[in-house]
């Protein structure tokens, strides 16, 4: 969220600038098992993003001093490649907005996956941008979780994450970075579809209480959407592994 | 230290499964709430916010800087916290932890989206902005660290005065005017334990608490939201301590403004 001065138009004929309708989300592939060394691992594009998620583990700690003897523990992290932006060449490894990215990565992943069944287990997660248009934390989320699925990680569900923003009085899912940089509020959420509990919400910007819940509900709404384009992926993966 | 926690955990859930919190408090109800402003002189603003056993201060410099190149006409507005080594016994020395980036950026987002402060405002002449630093110096953690760094943030914002402009120099020494400040956030920060919801947890309860929001309005809209830990909420809870947080606005907001 940016100042709302200076703010181009981000609607014509009642369209986003890209065409799309205020629920629509941007075009997403996921494709699954794409590294060999990595135990699990993910590459998406959503819209212009571009991200591979890999997992590595279940595996002994690899620091005994944060190993926890009662479940395993895990090490996530999201970044940005210094390419990835169309303006500047960025600076390497994560900075503070990154930081703050993989903390609440990693505690949407604590969720999910069954840490107990790993005591003194370690579990490493990364999302790398190498690409981004704005939503880059719900595309990793989404993609890692994949890559989890992929790397036979025991959860409780196949989690996603999207986000819904405030164009002028609209309320519009899944805000690119034009969007982005200009909306009137954006709300990155990670939801588990099973029960629609919400694992992650960040927000800034603008709701009134009745936007809030508008937000909310074309977020879940949408989650369908990119739930079956996820695990549409995993199958494909699998069936390829048959036929070789 | 594994068996107190447990004892711990019993503990406070042992009250809450009595529909009580150990400090005998409302479920919804915020712990004292205490402000010393203008407590470090050298410092353009600043506040000192005891909220329980929690203690932070928030100091204000200004420096004159020459604005950013994508943004000429304005200054700028930069958040940083420190969590103390001798705030907790498990605060360490070291570079800064995710839970203290995390915690200024949160602070940071609300104060920010409120459009609190207006960066142009801040402008001077071509070539010269203020840019307004806000350290907050957590000394004491007895939990709920996001709404006193909220509250002492804001506070140390309206105490903030700023200096004089002459010949292309800041005079730290004189100080003119009261910095403007638009609009007042305040963020009220809820834990959940088992399926229990509280408002402002103390140490012991974020100890145990397995998910946590942190809600920042203006008291007409919702500006910053941050869901924290492993645990999650469903919509209709969401929902619920939106509105409380909104409830408590008004006396937060005569809090911050020293009413």
């Amino acid at each position: 969220m940016a100042s709302s001065l200076n703010k181009p138009e981000l609607l014509k004929n009642g369209k986003r600038l890209d065409g799309r309708d205020f629920n629509q989300l941007r075009n997403l592939k996921i494709e699954a098992g794409v590294l060999k060394n990595a135990d699990g691992s993910a590459y998406l594009e959503w819209g212009n993003n571009k991200v591979i998620a890999a997992v590595f583990g279940p595996k002994e700690a690899t620091s005994k001093h944060f190993a926890d003897p009662n479940k395993a523990i895990i090490k996530c992290r999201y970044a940005m490649a210094p390419f990835s932006s169309l303006e500047e060449h960025g600076r390497t490894g994560p900075n503070r907005r990154a930081t703050e990215i993989s903390k609440v990565a990693k505690e949407v992943f604590e969720n999910v996956i069954l840490l107990n069944e790993f005591p003194g287990g370690e579990i490493d997660i990364y999302m790398e941008i190498l690409q981004s248009d704005g939503g880059t934390r719900a595309a990793g989320i989404t993609a890692a979780a994949v890559a989890l699925a992929n790397a036979g990680i025991p959860m409780k569900d196949l989690i996603y994450a999207v986000s819904a923003g405030r164009i002028d009085e609209h309320i519009v899912v899944d805000v690119d970075m034009l969007e982005d940089n200009y909306s009137d509020a954006d709300m990155p959420i990670a939801v588990s579809p099973r029960n629609n509990n919400i694992l992650l919400l960040q927000m800034d910007g603008g709701f009134t209480r009745k936007q809030f819940d508008e937000a909310i509900e074309m977020a879940l709404e949408s989650g369908k959407e990119i739930h079956k384009i996820q695990k549409d992926a995993l199958e494909r993966c699998y069936k390829n592994i048959n036929e070789k | 230290m594994e068996i107190a926690d447990a004892l711990k955990e019993s503990y406070i859930k042992g009250f809450l499964n009595e529909g009580k919190r150990a400090d005998s408090r409302g479920m919804l109800e915020f712990r004292d709430i205490r402000i010393k402003r203008g407590t470090i002189d050298h410092a353009e603003g600043s506040a000192e916010i005891e909220l329980g056993g929690t203690k932070v201060l928030a100091a204000v410099k200004l420096v004159l800087e020459s604005p950013m190149e994508d943004t000429p006409d304005q200054g700028n507005l930069i958040i940083n916290a420190e969590l103390l080594p001798f705030a907790s016994a498990e605060y360490e020395t070291g570079p800064p932890t995710p839970e203290s980036i995390e915690f200024a950026r949160v602070v940071d987002r609300g104060i920010r989206a409120g459009n609190c402060i207006d960066l142009k405002s801040l402008f001077i002449e071509e070539g010269k902005a203020w840019t307004v630093f806000v350290d907050l110096y957590v000394l004491n953690y007895d939990g709920n660290l996001l709404d006193a760094g909220e509250i002492a943030a804001m506070s140390a914002l309206l105490d903030t005065k700023v200096p004089k402009y002459e010949d292309g120099k800041a005079i730290m020494k004189e100080r003119v005017k009261k910095l403007k400040v638009d609009n007042i956030v305040a963020s009220t920060t809820f834990g959940k334990i088992d399926n229990y919801l509280l408002l402002d947890m103390d140490g012991n309860e974020e100890k145990v608490a397995n998910a946590r929001i942190t809600i920042a309005t203006d008291g007409e809209n919702i500006r910053a939201m941050q869901k924290g830990l492993n645990g999650s909420f469903d919509k209709s809870e969401i929902e619920k301590l939106l509105d409380n947080s909104f409830e408590h606005y008004g006396k937060l907001k005569k809090i911050i403004q020293n009413e």
